[in-house]
């Protein structure tokens, strides 16, 4: 970052996280039972998103938010996966007590959903759009005939401001463009009036200027619905144009969380520093980029200490020896790194 | 990055080996299909029986199980021969068929495909088109026109069976060759400056090598039931020769009073028939790659 | 001049009509500098890859290497050009073979050249393997056994141990996590330096591509629609698809706001360019001539030009930008 001026404190965002969460996710532990033992891709994740609020989770590849994501739905592979410990409070109904039959049933795809990063392979290729739209709406009791269901699929469809969403209801997905194909995912998602959308790398298939549209549809329909995002995303650029809030995932943990504005301004954990000056910048001339050494740790032979310490400059013994907790910054804005607990915020990265 | 790059890799013969017979590994197959092979090798030295020798008295003998002699445990033919020993002598002809009836097949049609396949263009469309009227002729029609033009005999049946099947092997591995000729390493070979020959030998042939094995598995049945039934309608192997297709042809005039002589080779096929496709089938689950990732 | 694209084009003919992949687009790759193509998907600059390495021969128009054209080269000329002109692509999954060991795919290039012993082969790959941090002994690993950082630094290794004077970069970074990137970028940054290599990069991260290249062109369904030299592109974009694309790249900023009416649906397809200026369906600034003529180039700065109506316009083309362009395809 450039600017590293004292915080400005956005009241916008305290009152945002002192309403009571949609999504309350608390010690998140999800298991991986493999052959060659048990891995933990999320290993006590907590986090809280509220009505029309948008959470973006970042993080690599490896890192555990896509896994953060199919553990909040209990979408996780078999056999072998599973939600060893904590709790996923979505208003209030905690979801890894629940069965699988009142999960599906009342739950996944009805008051908590999700769009996913290709929308070629979340749309059947046999079934017309109005039919997939409103295949939900119908499992769900919401829609009690087809002719409702086909109105409430158009609706749907007109919301997420496809053009003459009637006539198209009859057309397959190869008929529709790439970005006008992400509408359709995400009209599925939003058919039934959800609390929360998990949306897992939602516009990292699409080119740039179809993204805008799409962050600018998000934004949209969760200004009507209210609908709580959960936006997973390795793209720093585009969880800075949509989210409120920021969550910094690495090596399974967050390692840093707070109001998206305190997290790009004022990066507190020397991670999330060095992956925002590990992207180039329009506007910055500069010829060398700041690279970070060494790469993420395997989930099979994890450091004891700070999983972050073994590529980090400012490591010292304490880090390598024990997990840090959490620092309170203020306003929300929360990180996991001993230089914070000790002395304050650590010297540049 | 001194870490990743000094780990010692676990890829190791043994390694591999460990995991081939882990699990599932279908031994009761892998025997069976073993046992053919090395019948067909010391046959004679374990056959109680010369094959071909009559024993007029002793004609028609059931099997042991249904009233017979230990002498002729599996019984006997119209001339008293026994089965068990001729049975014997068959897998002889149906493991020569089967070895270079798909060795043959199996090169030609690779080298074919893989030209049609990297190649493209007029090379593939006339390679596809002579492939496309040789899978529309039925094998047997195939089999009546060769067999008018060539002396009946165990080099008629290999070569009707390989005339029949390089299509397969060309089809298949055209496809294969396809998908391979996108890969970016060959594009890279391309751009190092690599001629189709490295190209083929380098990038492409041990990439369909595996497609090849379990395809060959899978047609060791296919092979030896077509040679049985060239010899059964008397195409292929003549009687006195023996193989397994002979034998049905002889029993079939007295089937209502001795069902054994037609019965014990049909078990003979059959179980070999299955004995190779449940190998090819654990074959292709186990080179899957897609199966290697847990 | 080092490698140059001449009026290219490449079409292919499918059942439904004619794709024109690329149609007509033409620069010049000068020594040690780097020239980059950036357009979204569909716009026909990883054709334009293939068309300058020689995978795909172009339908008309030549590339030309050190003077003489590719696609008429044997022999000689043609050993040279495959040893002059190397590539690394975007996904370091697929571009290295699994079946070979590390060593042998470094290897490959020479081997092919066949100018060098097995000895020499062998330091040439050791001293590649350095020059991209890794440790000599990782010639003898499959490509499985390394994460996706470290094969791309093998598949650099691989395109640098021949000392090619062309490397060309189709996405190179794309596949890879934000902090390996950046490594990624500074060794190709470094190697460019100590080795005066050139690059032609293609990229959609418009980010990247000004803080990676010198000259850069932007492709709009097989068209170049404006060239120019990196810095002036990026300062002052002339064409409203070069703005369109500057404007809609997401910036690591919460405070940056991302318009939505700089541009208008979705890339056409490349069976049916729309008459006139390809972009002009997607152009807020259309008027009378664009859905009919094809604009022509024209200067907008020194060594910058953009096919555009809206510069025919007399205080956007100052002095005599014609002459400045025939100057330009001259030299």
């Amino acid at each position: 970052m450039t600017e590293m001026s004292p915080m400005d404190h956005a009241p916008a965002d305290q009152s945002r996280t002192d309403q009571p969460p949609v999504l309350d996710v608390r010690h998140l532990v999800t298991e991986l039972r493999l052959r060659r033992g048990a891995l933990r891709p999320v290993d006590g994740v907590s986090f809280r998103v509220g009505r029309g609020e948008t959470l973006g989770i970042v993080g690599e590849s490896g890192s555990g938010k896509s896994m953060t994501c199919l553990s909040l739905l209990r979408l996780l592979p078999r056999p072998g996966g599973r939600i060893a410990a904590g709790e996923v409070l979505v208003a209030g109904t905690d979801l890894t007590k629940l069965s699988e039959k009142e999960l599906a049933r009342d739950w996944r795809g009805r008051r908590i959903s999700m769009v996913t990063q290709d929308p070629m392979s979340s749309l059947n290729p046999v079934y017309t759009v109005g039919d997939q739209v409103g295949a939900p709406l119908r499992y769900h009791g919401l829609a009690h005939s087809r002719a409702e269901a086909r109105a409430r699929a158009a609706d749907a469809l007109g919301r997420v401001r496809i053009p003459s969403p009637e006539a198209r209801l009859d057309d397959f997905p190869h008929q529709f463009s790439g970005g006008m194909r992400q509408r359709v995912v995400s009209a599925m998602a939003i058919a039934c009036a959800p609390e929360v959308m998990i949306a897992d790398e939602p516009t990292s298939s699409l080119d740039v200027t179809i993204q805008v549209k799409m962050m600018d549809l998000y934004k949209q329909i969760q200004e009507e619905t209210g609908v709580a995002i959960v936006l997973i995303t390795h793209d720093m650029g585009v969880a800075a144009s949509i989210c409120d809030r920021i969550a910094v995932m690495y090596a399974g943990r967050i390692v840093e969380q707070g109001p998206a504005r305190e997290i790009f301004r004022n990066p507190a954990h020397p991670y999330t520093r060095a992956l925002l000056n590990a992207i180039p910048k329009l506007g910055e001339k500069s010829k060398r980029l700041y690279a970070l050494g060494g790469q993420p740790p395997s989930l099979l032979d994890m450091p004891g200490g700070c999983r972050f310490a073994p590529r980090c400059t400012l490591a010292d013994a304490k880090c390598l020896a024990a997990y840090p907790g959490d620092s309170d910054l203020g306003s929300g804005h929360r990180a996991a790194c001993w230089r914070l607990s000790e002395e304050g915020a650590p010297d540049a990265a | 990055m001194t870490a990743e790059t000094t780990r010692l890799p676990d890829h190791g013969i043994g390694a591999q080996l460990r995991s081939l017979f882990g699990d599932g590994f279908p031994w009761i197959s892998a025997g069976i299909l073993v046992g053919v092979i090395l019948l067909a090798m010391v046959g004679p030295m374990v056959s109680p029986w010369q094959p071909g020798a009559l024993d007029l008295r002793s004609a028609f003998q059931p099997p042991v199980w249904a009233g017979g002699a230990w002498s002729h445990p599996l019984g006997t033919d119209n001339l008293g021969r026994d089965i068990f020993s001729r049975i014997i002598a068959g897998t002889r002809v149906s493991v020569i068929v089967a070895f270079w009836a798909i060795l043959l097949s199996g090169a030609i049609g690779t080298i074919i495909g893989m030209i049609a396949g990297y190649f493209g263009g007029w090379a593939d469309t006339i390679i596809m088109r002579l492939v496309d009227m040789q899978l529309s002729i039925p094998p047997l029609a195939l089999a009546l026109i060769l067999a008018a033009v060539l002396d009946p005999g165990l080099q008629a049946v290999v070569i009707v069976i390989t005339v029949t099947y390089w299509s397969w092997y060309a089809r298949i591995v055209r496809g294969e060759v396809l998908s391979l000729r996108e890969r970016e390493y060959v594009a890279l070979a391309r751009i190092a400056g690599c001629g189709p020959l490295t190209i083929f030998a380098r990038h492409l042939a041990p990439n369909i090598v595996n497609t090849l094995l379990v395809l060959a598995t899978l047609q060791v049945g296919q092979v030896i039931i077509f040679e049985a039934s060239l010899s059964f309608l008397g195409l292929g192997i003549q009687s006195p020769d023996i193989s397994w297709g002979v034998m049905l042809a002889d029993a079939r005039g007295y089937i209502t009073n001795a069902w054994w002589a037609i019965t014990m080779p049909g078990v003979a096929i059959m179980l070999t028939c299955l004995a190779s496709n449940l190998f090819g089938d654990w074959l292709r689950d186990v080179l899957d790659p897609k199966r290697k990732q847990l | 001049m080092l490698l140059e694209a001449r009026d290219l084009k490449k079409h292919y003919p499918t059942r439904n009509g004619v794709v024109k992949a690329v149609d007509g687009v033409s620069f010049t790759l000068e020594p040690g500098k780097t020239f980059a193509l950036v357009g979204e998907s569909g716009c026909g600059k990883s054709t334009m890859a293939k068309l300058m390495l020689l995978l795909e021969r172009p339908t008309s128009g030549a590339v030309v290497y050190d003077g003489q054209e590719v696609t008429a080269m044997r022999g000689r000329a043609l050993r040279r050009f495959r040893r002059d002109v190397q590539a690394v692509f975007q996904d370091p999954y697929a571009s290295l073979n699994p079946r070979l060991r590390v060593g042998k795919i470094i290897a490959e290039p020479m081997m092919a050249q066949g100018d060098l012993d097995r000895g020499a082969i062998r330091k040439r790959v050791a001293e590649a393997l350095d020059v991209v941090g890794l440790q000599p002994d990782a010639a003898r690993l499959y490509p499985h056994e390394f994460s996706g950082g470290q094969r791309q630094r093998i598949a650099v290794a691989r395109a640098l141990a021949v000392r090619p004077k062309v490397v060309i970069l189709d996405e190179p970074t794309s596949a890879l996590d934000v902090s390996i990137r950046a490594q990624i970028l500074n060794l190709l940054s470094d190697i460019q330096d100590e080795y005066g290599l050139s690059y032609l990069i293609i990229a959609h991260d418009l980010a990247l591509v000004e803080h990676f290249s010198d000259v850069t062109g932007v492709m709009y369904l097989g068209n170049m629609v404006e060239q120019g030299p990196t810095a002036s592109i990026f300062d002052t974009p002339s064409h409203p698809y070069t703005q369109a694309l500057l404007a809609s790249a997401p910036r690591p900023d919460p405070d940056h706001h991302l318009p939505t009416d700089v541009i208008i649906g979705e890339i056409g397809s490349a069976l049916a360019v729309p008459s006139g200026c390809p972009f002009h369906p997607r152009c807020p600034k259309r008027f009378a001539p664009c859905d009919s003529e094809n604009p022509e180039r024209r200067a907008t700065a020194p060594g910058t030009w953009a096919r555009c109506h809206l510069l025919h316009g007399p205080d956007t083309a100052p002095g005599h930008p014609e002459l400045h362009l025939s100057e330009r395809t001259r030299s």
